[in-house]
């Protein structure tokens, strides 16, 4: 039998959530964007007003302004969306426990075995309603035999929409889309396959699994597979997603990072918040990733894997300077850094210990940064700093671990 | 100066036995108190004319019934609209 999934994507979430709690913008083209003086000034996300004037997501404030002189833009109150994301959650958990997020605005539900409720199409009327009703939001719902289908189905109609997509319809209704709507194909895949004439959707479906596997790798067969339906990934059952795969934090700097010394602050600063978040979650990283952005919004991500486990701030900072004086010369200025641990180990259990280096001192260092950590949480997190982050107090006092944003969780563990 | 749709309120209440919440009297903002004859209804409903989401509380003060609203741990109610020009 066939599986019974939803996907829901609250439209416009953020911009929607502050036009419902300030009536005297409701009319206006509004965005929610982030802080100007710090820097963060991009759009985060707008309103169908703004959208129809050409606002994007993603771009900046300025180059928003100059589209729609009157577009109004209200700072983010995280919170706020965390209230609403969780509310409709507590919706959504009313018809099932096969709840999977992606991210605060999406999710994805598996209410084959909901049938008590209604099928699959009521379930999705009586949850956006109800969302409507309870949080003066709306949804669009995408309704299908899959997941990836069901992501496109919530896209198709917006907002304030239910789109089945059924096995009798998805070839008319979703094949002539142009290919990049398709999860996981992102503007460089989209490119490759492009030049090779494949634009649509059913154009990917049609063609040999074989050809695309040697073009775009083991992606190749993912990506025809999904056109084809034939995309079988379970819906996560609630609690279950909590596994946590990486630890990371990225921050945009409040001035450029011209040279290694002020990526060096920063990466203490992050290092320390990443080591500290693992230590919390008794887990070590076997490989440090850092991603780097320079003036021109060009970004890139390298990664190095560790002789040892480690969730030590100083390990992670020394191995993210060694990425950083081997892949950059500085030839544009940073904007923003980030420093994530990934492949992550309990905490707890057995080490291989390194022949080169004194385990016992080790321990220590471990001891030390759990007792700085107790400082922090005894008496705030300036009790004890790192010197060197006084070099520059403005690069050195960026708090990631409060302003840390909210990524969503990949939809399968990249390659 | 236009006044805002959403009036925080003082709210006296009482949790039953049974652990349910019921609004008693309410305190408008020139301080005038008014008693709560019946709670009609409750349910999860968001105010657009406000501008909020929450518990509402549908209760009638001197026969005349009007929504009180539970957002985390504050109340509103609704300002009437004859006294506000919205858009």
């Amino acid at each position: 039998m066939d599986r019974s999934i939803l996907h829901i994507d609250m439209n416009s979430c953020y911009a929607s959530i502050e036009c419902l709690h300030r009536p005297e913008i409701r009319h206006l083209p509004v965005a929610v964007g982030g802080d100007v003086e710090a820097r963060h000034g991009i759009i985060l996300a707008k309103n169908e007003l703004a959208k129809a004037q050409g606002v994007r997501t993603g771009e900046t404030l300025w180059q928003a302004r100059q589209k729609c002189p009157e577009l109004v833009v209200v700072p983010p109150r995280y919170p706020l969306y965390l209230r609403f994301s969780r509310l409709a959650r507590e919706i959504y958990a009313a018809y099932t426990d096969r709840i999977e997020p992606f991210g605060l605005d999406e999710v994805w539900l598996d209410v084959t075995d909901s049938g008590v409720f209604g099928d699959a199409v009521e379930i999705a009327e009586t949850i956006r309603r109800r969302v409507k009703f309870e949080l003066g939001i709306t949804v669009s719902i995408g309704v299908s035999f899959n997941k990836v289908f069901a992501k496109l189905g919530s896209d198709y109609k917006k907002p304030d929409a239910v789109t089945v997509l059924d096995r009798e319809n998805y070839r008319t209704v979703l094949w002539p889309l142009p290919v990049e709507t398709l999860l996981y194909v992102g503007p460089a895949t989209a490119r490759k396959l492009r030049a090779r004439c494949i634009r649509t959707i059913g154009d990917l479906a049609a063609t040999d699994p074989e050809l695309l596997h040697s073009w775009l790798g083991k992606m190749g067969y993912v990506l025809h597979a999904f056109a084809n339906g034939n995309d079988t990934a379970p819906v996560a059952t609630l609690g279950e997603e909590a596994v946590i795969k990486s630890v990371g934090n990225s921050t945009t700097t409040p001035r450029d990072l011209t040279c290694l010394e002020d990526v060096n602050i920063v990466f203490y600063v992050l290092a320390e918040s990443v080591a500290a978040r693992m230590r919390e979650n008794g887990l070590r990283a076997k490989t440090v990733q850092i991603s780097l952005r320079d003036s021109d919004l060009f970004s890139f991500e390298r990664q190095c894997r560790l002789a040892v486990p480690s969730c030590l701030a100083s390990e992670l900072h020394d191995v993210a300077m060694e990425l950083v004086r081997s892949n950059y010369r500085f030839q544009k200025p940073l904007r923003s850094v980030g420093l994530r641990g990934v492949e992550l180990v309990p905490l707890e259990g057995n080490v291989q210990l390194s022949l080169f280096e004194d385990p016992l001192r080790r321990e220590k260092r471990e001891r030390l940064e759990d007792t700085v950590d107790n400082l922090r949480r005894r008496f705030g997190p300036g009790a004890v700093t790192r010197a060197v982050t006084m070099c520059d107090p403005s690069l050195g006092t960026l708090n990631p671990k409060d302003d840390h944003t909210i990524h969503p969780v990949g939809y399968f563990k990249p390659a | 100066m236009e006044q805002h749709p959403k009036v925080y309120v003082e709210v006296t209440a009482v949790f039953d036995v049974e652990g349910r919440l019921y609004p008693k009297s309410i305190r408008w903002e020139d301080g005038t108190v008014y008693e709560i004859d019946r709670v009609l209804d409750v349910c999860r409903a968001a105010s657009l004319k406000a501008g909020g989401a929450g518990i509402r509380y549908t209760v009638r003060i001197q026969n005349q019934r009007t929504f009180l609203f539970l957002e985390e741990n504050r109340w509103f109610v609704e300002r009437k609209t004859d006294c506000l020009p919205l858009n």
